[in-house]
């Protein structure tokens, strides 16, 4: 799982039946001290409530997305699946923090 | 899944079975910022989208089951959403 910040939301009216009543949020993958790491990309949010500025676990594997869902044929490859309290990562021991 | 642009059409004369009667297009993968993420790709279209639309994309298996979940067609990337807008946080 990725952990990322949800930047945003994307409105869509026309889309595929599976995204239908299904919230998708732009996301930013973001390392251990919450820097952004990487591009941007969209994910869904099924159940988790997860609204702009919140820092969430991204799934990146459609087949997990599936079971998760209950449908075998779902096109849906990231999903938002917990939205984080806190982030412990000590500094390494005799290296500087960061 | 990411946002993309679509930036042209391609039209096969030999292909697979598979994608007979699907709509290829060229898309720009696009960041949040609408900035280009990427080289162009060409994408099966499941929703009609034409050239010059902001659109969103599935990649990888999922693209096949967007299209068809019995009968999988060759395709790794999909269009699946029309976007009418982006709002981002502050």
């Amino acid at each position: 799982m990725n952990l990322c910040r949800v930047l945003g939301t994307v409105t869509a009216t026309e889309k595929h039946p599976a995204f239908a009543a299904r919230r998708l949020m732009v996301v930013q993958p973001v390392d251990e001290a919450q820097k952004p790491a990487g591009k941007s990309f969209l994910a869904v949010d099924d159940a988790s409530q997860a609204g702009p500025g919140d820092l969430v676990l991204v799934l990146r594997e459609g087949n997990g997305v599936r079971q998760l869902l209950g449908d075998k044929t779902l096109p849906i490859r990231s999903l938002i699946v917990a939205v984080v309290d806190a982030v412990d990562v000590p500094a390494p021991a005799g290296g500087p923090g960061r | 899944m990411y946002l993309g642009k679509v930036i042209g059409t391609v039209v096969c004369e030999r292909k697979y079975e598979g994608l007979e009667g699907k709509r290829l297009l060229v898309v720009q993968p696009l960041d949040h910022t609408r900035e280009p993420s990427g080289p162009p790709e060409v994408a099966v279209d499941t929703v009609s989208a034409s050239p010059g639309t902001l659109v969103y994309l599935v990649g990888s298996r999922e693209a096949a089951l967007a299209v068809s979940a019995s009968q999988p067609p060759p395709v790794d990337s999909a269009i699946v959403g029309l976007v009418d807008s982006v709002d981002l946080l502050g």
